[in-house]
């Protein structure tokens, strides 16, 4: 990849903080382990969403203070979380009733690869080892909207933008909305549709970068994140 | 009645070789160490253990693994900070998995808990984890049958308990606790604080008694997460 598209490449922070903008207020939100857990602090002013763990937790305060860890109170990733006024406490069965039973607004997970009729695959890369496979299977098909958070292409500079996914799927045709380091997609009616592009990037070079066609999106806006995150 | 033991020993001493167990927990949190650590000692092998996760450093559940006594393991998410012990002997063939998405894995356990042998879920469809499970279309969306998941014993970790079972649970160590003590046919419960008939409000009682079989207080429980940064081996 040229030097060029990698210096417009956003920031996992401004990705996150793209992902934020869209969370309407009272939202009842569950982020994904590692990457999506950032969402969390680019809340927009004036609006307060709802955050969900699944090993039970609703409504969580920030992480506390090294060495002030309650380990009775953790996030599914295992982190130390607190309690704050409007905190709920409640069993797995529970916590995936709220999952399976379409209460959640919003999912934000990572991905391996998304294909562009909204199959998922982040679970495992099907080369082996210990598989793992936690919340995720059911978090795709619990929230009204699942956004995938994810760099454009991989390391290697392929798609991650796919016609069709290549490794294990986590979920068939469920990811609504797709924040990558260069573009905002939706998937609509089987296809991928460009909503916003990183500003100096042509339609073509992006098409380029994905492994499935884009449609242009009437209109297609520029993706300006704050440059503080980058 | 009465339902308290008198040692973690003594709640655990029949458990046979070739049971099914159950264990509470997220993690470390609400893992009930010590019922663990008895059951280690007891010797009790060729053990089905169902838990979300396949243990953490070298104490609880990874120290019955490493022990050799986990013939299977049926889980969510086997991997951890320190997943050293279930990965070596996952990738030796000593120990079976079946890996199982975590909302199936507490639905299955709800369901064992209230007599319902299977149900049908959209988690999973398509994936591998559904291959060889029966697929039904209701109202024009595809979903998976699943089993009820039942055991011979839970080990489970509570807050308070009271000489009848009933039980509370402290923060988000309450997690797959209250699930699990509806599924077994004996549920072993180690408490932090056993309280008199009445102490706990009616209100508050999270898991009635009905569902638990034996209790015994934990007065300072160990916690897995402060044994793992301090490096522990159990035994």
């Amino acid at each position: 990849m040229s030097q060029d598209i990698e210096s417009l490449k956003l920031s996992n922070a401004q990705i996150a903080w793209r992902a934020a903008q869209d969370i309407e207020d009272g939202a009842y939100v569950n982020l994904g382990i590692g990457f999506p857990e950032m969402v969390a602090k680019f809340q927009p002013e004036g609006r307060q969403a709802i955050f969900h763990t699944e090993n039970g937790v609703l409504d969580f305060g920030e992480a506390p203070p090294l060495g002030e860890e309650d380990w009775d109170c953790i996030n599914a990733g295992k982190k130390a979380i607190t309690i704050k006024p409007g905190t709920a406490f409640f069993h797995h069965a529970d916590s995936f009733a709220m999952v399976r039973g379409g209460h959640l607004d919003v999912a934000i997970l990572g991905a391996y690869q998304v294909a562009q009729n909204g199959d998922l695959a982040n679970w495992s890369t099907g080369k082996g080892g210990v598989p793992a496979v936690g919340g995720a299977m059911d978090l795709v098909h619990g929230a009204r909207r699942v956004a995938v958070l994810t760099d454009h292409v991989t390391k290697k500079g392929e798609p991650k933008l796919v016609a069709e996914c290549t490794m294990p799927l986590t979920g068939v045709g469920c990811v609504t909305h797709i924040y990558t380091s260069l573009a905002v997609v939706e998937v609509v009616d089987g296809g991928f549709v460009l909503r916003e592009a990183v500003p100096g990037l042509s339609f073509d070079e992006l098409q380029a970068l994905t492994g499935a066609p884009l449609r242009a999106g009437n209109p297609v806006v520029p993706l300006i994140c704050p440059e503080e995150l980058k | 009645m009465d339902k308290i033991s008198r040692s973690a020993a003594e709640a655990v001493a029949d458990i046979p070789d070739g049971a099914t167990v159950m264990i509470g927990g997220f993690g470390g949190s609400g893992a009930p160490i010590e019922l663990i650590h008895a059951l280690i000692d007891q010797g009790a092998r060729d053990l089905i253990v169902i838990n979300n996760n396949a243990g953490n450093g070298h104490v609880g559940i990874a120290a019955l693994i490493e022990q050799k006594r986990v013939a299977r393991m049926i889980c969510s998410f086997p991997r951890s900070a320190d997943p050293v012990v279930f990965k070596e002997a996952y990738l030796a063939g000593e120990i079976e998995l079946e890996l199982v998405p975590q909302g199936t894995l507490a639905e299955r356990i709800r369901a064992g808990g209230a007599g319902i042998p299977a149900f049908y879920t959209p988690t999973s469809f398509g994936t591998e984890l559904a291959e060889g499970k029966p697929v039904e279309v209701f109202d024009g969306r595809s979903y998976v049958q699943e089993r009820w998941l039942k055991a011979d014993f839970a080990l489970i970790k509570a807050e308070e308990a009271d000489p009848h079972g009933n039980l509370t649970f402290r923060m988000a160590a309450r997690n797959f606790n209250p699930v699990m003590a509806t599924a077994a046919a004996v549920t072993i419960v180690q408490t932090t604080r056993l309280v008199p008939l009445g102490a706990i409000d009616p209100e508050q009682v999270v898991t009635p008694g009905i569902f638990v079989d034996r209790v015994v207080e934990i007065a300072e429980p160990a916690q897995e997460e402060e044994l793992n940064r301090a490096g522990a081996v159990y035994p």
